[in-house]
């Protein structure tokens, strides 16, 4: 029987406060990036993911991810409905604290995973699809990769992948979907004949503010207990956010202006870029994953603009490939001296790691690509994916939720 | 006569072309935000990345309701207060005014325009004086 730590419950239980508010925080991130008549809807697709997500996470959810390994490819239904998950610790999963405290914390990862993604539907996605398409996709796409890298016999877990806290299960999953979505889901009306301009910047900043505070939670609670650990992840993880920000801020007046909209995302691409490393990797690490992180994405998002791919907030190009960079970067910069649990990367002479990270981000990047294409078409055929051209002109606010964000 | 000069120009020029008309005795207007652009088009702002443009740029329309024989000396103060020299420092129109009814005291025309104090009865003052 393993002992409780107060400390370590302490901590994870601040920590899951932390990661929940990241939704709310990144539904106003990208509300503040839509037009005014499509504000409500978008933040909608963010809070009501909360709701959804705990409630597929407790049912099915959780046990698909950290149940008995089936082959290494999906966890048993040992915890369906959270049975057998309760105030005593799991020593395969965080041996100091409480089961149900370790489930509850990685509930609002599931959670934020897919409300992610919502960046690529705004401004013309039909809400009864998007709730379909979120629990279908946390179930199929979500919790299976979440066994492979993190759950006890995951086979890329078992092949020795390093993930500190979801560069992979998370950015990855979210940004390459967001790609497959938007494919399927086709442009905006008017799309790059019309000029489609950010609402409400402010909200965007106090988005990014708390997802910059959230994520401390979000890769120091990875640590799964109060220690050097997850100071170092806290630190690198705020190196890295800094270090991108800053480095965003140059490129974006090196083409015109420092863009306040540039400097925030900035932020939200070095924290994606970090988050596989957090618990791996060096401050010093974490300024060179942070600052190469900004050119990453900021280079991805006008690749995309010039494909006249309207993935409308940009997930692909700031959880995706910030996330394939920072799931990369772990194969180079990753030491035993941060974590003797981790492995050496590249640099420190362990050339293997950094193939066993493109590995499985080749194998991430094609499975969430794939099954999220093909849910994509079922749907479209089955319901649809858009509303009718004339409700995307009315707006969703108004169309979808007969409301609107200002009187 | 009566004549409504409605000037559009840039908005951050609207508290200096305000206290400008006040400096003449111009004391009643109202404005209106507007959105548009003339012959030079939108203005490019900084996006997420580079840059995108904008073809509706924010302008002030103010409406003034006054007599015939101020209305140069109207349009010359607007002209110097709202002036950038740049493109897009705007346009003013003015029209002529079928009717003016006071809603209070139901005056019409002219005298529902004219106050103690305001341009009107000052020139009124200054005209008589001159005769």
């Amino acid at each position: 029987m393993n002992e409780i730590n107060t400390g370590d419950t302490a901590w994870i239980l601040i920590a899951t406060a932390l990661v929940m508010m990241m939704t709310p925080a990144l539904a106003f991130f990208y509300g503040g990036m839509v037009r005014k008549k499509n504000l409500l809807s978008t933040i909608n697709l963010s809070f009501i993911t909360v709701g959804l997500i705990s409630l597929q996470w407790v049912l099915i959810g959780y046990t698909l991810a950290f149940g008995k390994s089936q082959g290494g490819l999906i966890g048993g239904l040992d915890f369906l409905g959270l049975s057998n998950v309760g105030a005593e610790p799991n020593a395969d999963s965080a041996p100091t604290i409480p089961h149900l405290a370790f489930s509850a914390y990685q509930m609002m990862f599931a959670i934020i995973t897919p409300a992610l993604i919502s960046g690529a539907f705004v401004e013309r996605v039909r809400f009864k699809t998007f709730l379909i398409f979120t629990v279908l996709w946390a179930t199929f796409v979500y919790d299976p990769v979440a066994h492979w890298v993190w759950g006890v016999g995951g086979v890329l877990r078992g092949l020795g992948a390093l993930d500190f806290a979801g560069g992979t299960v998370v950015h990855i999953t979210a940004g390459f979907s967001a790609l497959a979505f938007a494919m399927v889901l086709g442009k905006r009306k008017w799309f790059g004949q019309a000029p489609m301009e950010p609402s409400n910047i402010p909200l965007t900043v106090l988005g990014a503010g708390l997802l910059w505070m959230g994520w401390f939670g979000f890769n120091g609670g990875s640590a799964l207990a109060a220690n050097g650990l997850a100071v170092n992840a806290v630190v690198t993880t705020n190196t890295a956010a800094a270090a991108a920000a800053v480095a965003w801020m140059f490129l974006s007046w090196r083409d015109k202006k420092p863009s306040v909209l540039g400097i925030v995302t900035g932020a939200v691409v070095g924290l994606v870029a970090i988050t596989p490393a957090a618990g791996f990797v060096t401050p010093l690490a974490a300024i060179v994953i942070g600052g190469l992180a900004a050119p990453i994405s900021y280079y991805a998002i006008q690749l995309r603009q010039k494909w006249g791919l309207d993935e409308s907030l940009d997930v692909w190009a700031c959880h995706g490939m910030g996330g394939t960079w920072g799931a990369l970067a772990t194969g180079l910069f990753a030491t035993k001296l941060v974590n003797p649990a981790g492995a050496d990367g590249l640099f420190y002479g362990n050339p293997g790691q950094f193939v066993i990270q493109t590995l499985t981000v080749v194998i991430v990047i094609a499975f969430a690509f794939g099954v999220t294409y093909v849910l994509a078409k079922l749907l479209n055929r089955w319901i649809g994916l858009r509303v009718t051209e004339n409700e995307e002109e009315v707006g969703l606010d108004i169309s979808e939720h007969g409301e609107r964000a200002y009187a | 006569m009566t004549k409504k000069i409605e000037a559009i120009f840039r908005e951050e020029k609207l508290h200096m072309v305000k206290e400008a008309l006040y400096g003449i005795g111009i004391i009643g207007m109202n404005v209106i935000e507007v959105r548009g652009h003339g012959r030079q088009g939108g203005v490019e702002l900084a996006g997420r990345t580079g840059t995108y443009r904008v073809d509706f740029l924010p302008r002030v329309q103010l409406n003034i309701i006054l007599s015939d024989h101020n209305v140069e000396k109207t349009i010359e103060t607007i002209q110097q207060a709202a002036q950038t020299g740049n493109i897009g420092d705007g346009l003013i129109f003015v029209y002529p005014v079928e009717e003016v009814i006071r809603i209070r005291t139901s005056e019409h025309g002219h005298d529902a325009l004219t106050y103690e104090g305001d341009i009107d009865t000052r020139e009124e003052v200054r005209l008589q004086a001159a005769d």
